[in-house]
Formats: structure tokens, C-alpha cells, sequence
């Protein structure tokens, strides 16, 4: 593969002191979004100020609390401590694409069902981040589950609603 | 974040290439970025370019000729811990990463950029307060401040940040070697010699020369110690904190149940893991047990020197180093059953000096 470098060869000695946004292609939750963004853009700021996906949360913008859990991949990441530019052409799911139009994701349903929440901040984190969670297939017991979920932080301290919710979900018998 | 330039490379070549063709002599590789890109945003990192690693063909966990297996620089943690023959051959490594970061973070970061996250402290990230790490000369602020995280072993007058990594504490136990490739050739790195202890260079973390580029960590075969190793992590809450300390021990124990050899290696107690053969040869030949246990602590800890908030530590690092070599002698245990997270453990264990 060729490298690709922004801006394009030429001048290089101008291109380090204003650096130009660069093309990228994403899939937000089946919908392909093309678009020019700086480098230096985390991919959460993208998905809120450029997508108005602001469904997913900014709160320590630090990976500290788990408020920006994507999936990318179906995998979940803290969407603040990556750039935009490096999640290029990967296809990405939010909190707003979860449900089935009216229908909520089984964890959504769960959340209401157990009140798993006050405030809501950390809300859309944490369930894409049980999504994750059920999707790595590592969680076999209240205590994984619990353990699996630290990267999410609820200043509410919903935990033990949270981790009803999750469970209810991930530890279900399998058919 | 300070503006800078990004490039995406598809191979080690490329990488290198890019490494010295533009960015002012100031190009940073990123892979996993979940330290990088955190410091760039305190302005403590101030790249003028990026060149994206993760095109590149390091993501396997490979079996290396001699038994022992490769863990490719941008293979992420989650995968390595989850990885079947990581699980099996090497639990110790196992637990030492699933006891990292979260769940999330495990997902994104690299075992390359484990290595190379920064040896850190609060005033390491505050920009408003003078440190020798980020700015040769600037003296330290830790010392004489809040002192708690920072290291008791192995520091100077310089540093006294403690490196956060939990996978380089097995690392280190497990003696693994670090593949590095640059525009002159490739080298292998003993892991004991890839970082570095601070003394008057606390900016420099490790032993890589610029334009050096971590391709794999190659680990050992070392199914010896398989049957017999714990990976302890006291921390301030259950879960995704640092290690105030922490333990990687592992134990070849003969058919008569003696030690034939031990691998003892902490974390949170210096710029380092922190790693003394002095200490494991005191095992060598005897039974596993308390005394002998308390022996090892004490040559590991020799020359330990408190900075104030973080006496306890020098208690803590001896009750865990006996705590997990009596894990280990019992018998390695899977990660439902982490020591770590064990709600109701005997209080007798609790009665080491």
C-alpha cells in the first residue's frame, strides 16, 4: 500500500505548520458519511459536532469514565481517545443505532425495566459498552460482568440497577 | 491538542522511512493511542506529525521456533489476553493484562504501545508545574508533593514517576524479548534492558534509539512455570485503577515440592518493573513457604526509600510479594478465580509482618 500523506508531497515545510483536513469515509450506524477532517479531531468530537450524534457523551475526555463507548467493528473503544482520521473507511455504531426503529436493543429495554439509571449521562456508554461486552463472550458470571464493566464510571451510582440490567441480558441462557 | 500532520503507512519500511522524511525531527508512530493521543491533548506531547502504524501486518500471535510464542507489536491487549495459547501457556501474562486499564482501553491498546506508554505522575501531566521528564532540568515537583502512586525503588533526585504498565510486570517475570527494527537493521532487547530507571534522563523511558520500531515481543517457552504463578495487583478500588503494587510470581516446583527456580517481578514501586535475580536465588532449593518468602522481599526491597505518602508502600510490596508467591505455590488459578478479586479471603493470610 502506498503511503498516504496529507497534505499532498510538494511542500513539505508548509504542510507541517498548517496542516489540512483530510478525506475520510465513515459507516455510522449503516449510513456512510464522507467528509474532511483535522487530524487532530477525536473520533468523538466527529461523531458529535460534525454527525450531531451527540447521543454519545463527553465526560472526562480522558478514557477515564467510559461516557463516549463506541463499537467500531463491533468492538468497544472510548471514541475520545482515538482520532478520526485513524478510524478511517470503520464501520461504527452509537447508541442511535441500537434499536430497530421503535423496537429497543434488548439492553435498552433492560435499562428501562431496571431503572438502571438517574441522570442518564453515562447512559448510551454503558450500554454500547455491555454490547461490547456480550459480544467478546467473556462475562460468565455477576462477578465478570461487574469486572467487565469498570471502564464505565456512573456518577449517579447506579451500579447495582446497572449491573441488573447487564446481566439480565448477558447471562441469559443461550438456546 | 497542538496542530499536526498525520500519515498512514502500509508497512515496517514505510513506517521507518516516514519516521525520518518530514515532521521537523518531531514524527511520533501511533498505534493503540490511548496514551499518546491523552498527552497530546495536556499539550504534554506536541508532535508535529503522526504516522498511523495499524496497516501494518504486526497484528499475529504467532509460536516462535523455539517453543515460545510472538506477540506482534499491534496485536491489542484484549486479543493477547484472550489469545488460547496465551491463556494456557502463559497465565501469568493472562492476568497481568486482564488486571490492566479496562475493558475498552484492552481493546484499543497495542502490546507495543504497552511498552512504550509513558513511565508517569500527575505532575508529569500537569503543564503548569515543573518536571525533569517532560523538560530536562526543570527539577521534580513530585518530590515533596503528593506522593502516593510514586515509586519507593530504583527513583532519583530527578523522577519519581512509576511506570503503570501491568503487562510489563509479567513481562519482565516471563523474560521476554523485545524485536526492534530500524533503517539499520534489527536488534532484540533483553525485556530487563528496554527500560530505562531515571536517574538524570527521566525524559527518556527506554533504551530504544529514535527511529527504532517495536515489531514483536517474543516470549520464552516457559511451561515450567505454568502450573504455579499469580499475578497480584493491590490498587486503591477493585478495578481499572493503577497498581499502588503489584506482583508477577511464578515457581518451578520439583515432584518433592521444592523450588527449583522463582521469577518475582513488581510493579508500581519504580520507573521500572522491578525485577532482582538475587532475590529469586534466595528460593532456589527450599520449600515455598512464608520465611523463605519474607527472605526474597527482603532482597527485593532492599534499598527502598519512602517519599512521605507512600511509606505503606514498603509494607504493602512485602505482604504481596509473600501473598502472591503463596497464590502461585498454590496452584495457578483461573482468571474467575483472580486472588484479586476474591471477596472472602482466610484473615490468616493477612497476619504477614
Amino acid at each position: 500500500m502506498d503511503a498516504k500523506v496529507s497534505p499532498p508531497p510538494g511542500s513539505v515545510a508548509a504542510a507541517d505548520t498548517r496542516p489540512a483536513p483530510l478525506p475520510v469515509t465513515f459507516h455510522v450506524n449503516g449510513t456512510a458519511h464522507a467528509l474532511k477532517v483535522e487530524p487532530w479531531v477525536t473520533l468523538l468530537d466527529l461523531l458529535r459536532d460534525r454527525l450531531g450524534l451527540t447521543g454519545t457523551k463527553k465526560g472526562c475526555d480522558h478514557g477515564q469514565c467510559g461516557a463516549c463507548t463506541v463499537l467500531v467493528e463491533g468492538q468497544r473503544i472510548n471514541s475520545c481517545l482515538t482520532l478520526a482520521v485513524m478510524q478511517n473507511r470503520r464501520h461504527i455504531t452509537t447508541i442511535e443505532g441500537l434499536a430497530d426503529g421503535d423496537l429497543l436493543h434488548p439492553l435498552q429495554r433492560a435499562f428501562v425495566t431496571h431503572d438502571a439509571l438517574q441522570c442518564g449521562y453515562c447512559t448510551p456508554g454503558q450500554i454500547c459498552s455491555a454490547v461490547g461486552l456480550i459480544a467478546e463472550g467473556q462475562a460468565r458470571s455477576v462477578d465478570d460482568v461487574r469486572e467487565l464493566m469498570s471502564g464505565n464510571i456512573c456518577r449517579c451510582g447506579a451500579y447495582p440497577q446497572i449491573l441488573d440490567a447487564v446481566c439480565e441480558v448477558a447471562l441469559e441462557p443461550k438456546p | 491538542m497542538t496542530p499536526f500532520t498525520y500519515v498512514e503507512v502500509g508497512s515496517v519500511k514505510e513506517a521507518l522511512e516516514a519516521f525520518h522524511g518530514g515532521g521537523d525531527g518531531r514524527s511520533k508512530w501511533i498505534a493503540g493511542g490511548t496514551n499518546l493521543v491523552d498527552l497530546m491533548k495536556e499539550n504534554v506531547e506536541r508532535p508535529m506529525r503522526l504516522i498511523d502504524l495499524n496497516a501494518l501486518d504486526l497484528h499475529g500471535i504467532e509460536p516462535a521456533a523455539d517453543g515460545g510464542l510472538m506477540l506482534g507489536a499491534l496485536a491489542r491487549n484484549a486479543a493477547t489476553a484472550y489469545n488460547d495459547t496465551v491463556r494456557r501457556r502463559y497465565p501469568l501474562l493472562n492476568a497481568a493484562l486482564l488486571a490492566g486499564a479496562s475493558p475498552q482501553i484492552r481493546n484499543m491498546a497495542t502490546n507495543g504501545g504497552n511498552l512504550l506508554q509513558r513511565t508517569r505522575c500527575v505532575y508529569f501531566y500537569d503543564v503548569g508545574t515543573p518536571c525533569t521528564k517532560r523538560q530536562p532540568g526543570a527539577g521534580c515537583s513530585a518530590i515533596g508533593g503528593l506522593t502516593r502512586q510514586h515509586a519507593v525503588l530504583g527513583a532519583s533526585d530527578a523522577c519519581i514517576a512509576t511506570h503503570p504498565s501491568d503487562m510489563c510486570v509479567a513481562l519482565a517475570a516471563l523474560e521476554a524479548k523485545v524485536h526492534v527494527q530500524s533503517r539499520r537493521g534489527s536488534r532484540t532487547i533483553a525485556f530487563a534492558d528496554f527500560h530505562r530507571l531515571p536517574g538524570e534522563r527521566p525524559d527518556q523511558n527506554n533504551t530504544l534509539a529514535p527511529g527504532e520500531l517495536v515489531t514483536h515481543i517474543e516470549l520464552p517457552p516457559a511451561a515450567q512455570y505454568e502450573a504455579h504463578s499469580a499475578y497480584l495487583k493491590v490498587r486503591d478500588r477493585a478495578s481499572y485503577a493503577f497498581a499502588l503494587v503489584s506482583v508477577a510470581a511464578a515457581l518451578d516446583l520439583d515432584p518433592q515440592g521444592l523450588v527449583r527456580s522463582a521469577r518475582i517481578a513488581l510493579g508500581g514501586v519504580a520507573h521500572k518493573p522491578w525485577r532482582v535475580l538475587e532475590a529469586e536465588a534466595v528460593l532456589a532449593g527450599k520449600p515455598p513457604i512464608a520465611a523463605h518468602f519474607n527472605a526474597a522481599a527482603d532482597v527485593l526491597l532492599r534499598g527502598a526509600r519512602s517519599q512521605g505518602d507512600n511509606a505503606f508502600k514498603l509494607v504493602m510490596a512485602r505482604r504481596a510479594i509473600v501473598r502472591a508467591l503463596e497464590t502461585a505455590t498454590a496452584g495457578t488459578q483461573a482468571h474467575s478465580q483472580d486472588p484479586n478479586d476474591g471477596p472472602g479471603r482466610p484473615d490468616t493470610k493477612e497476619q504477614h509482618p
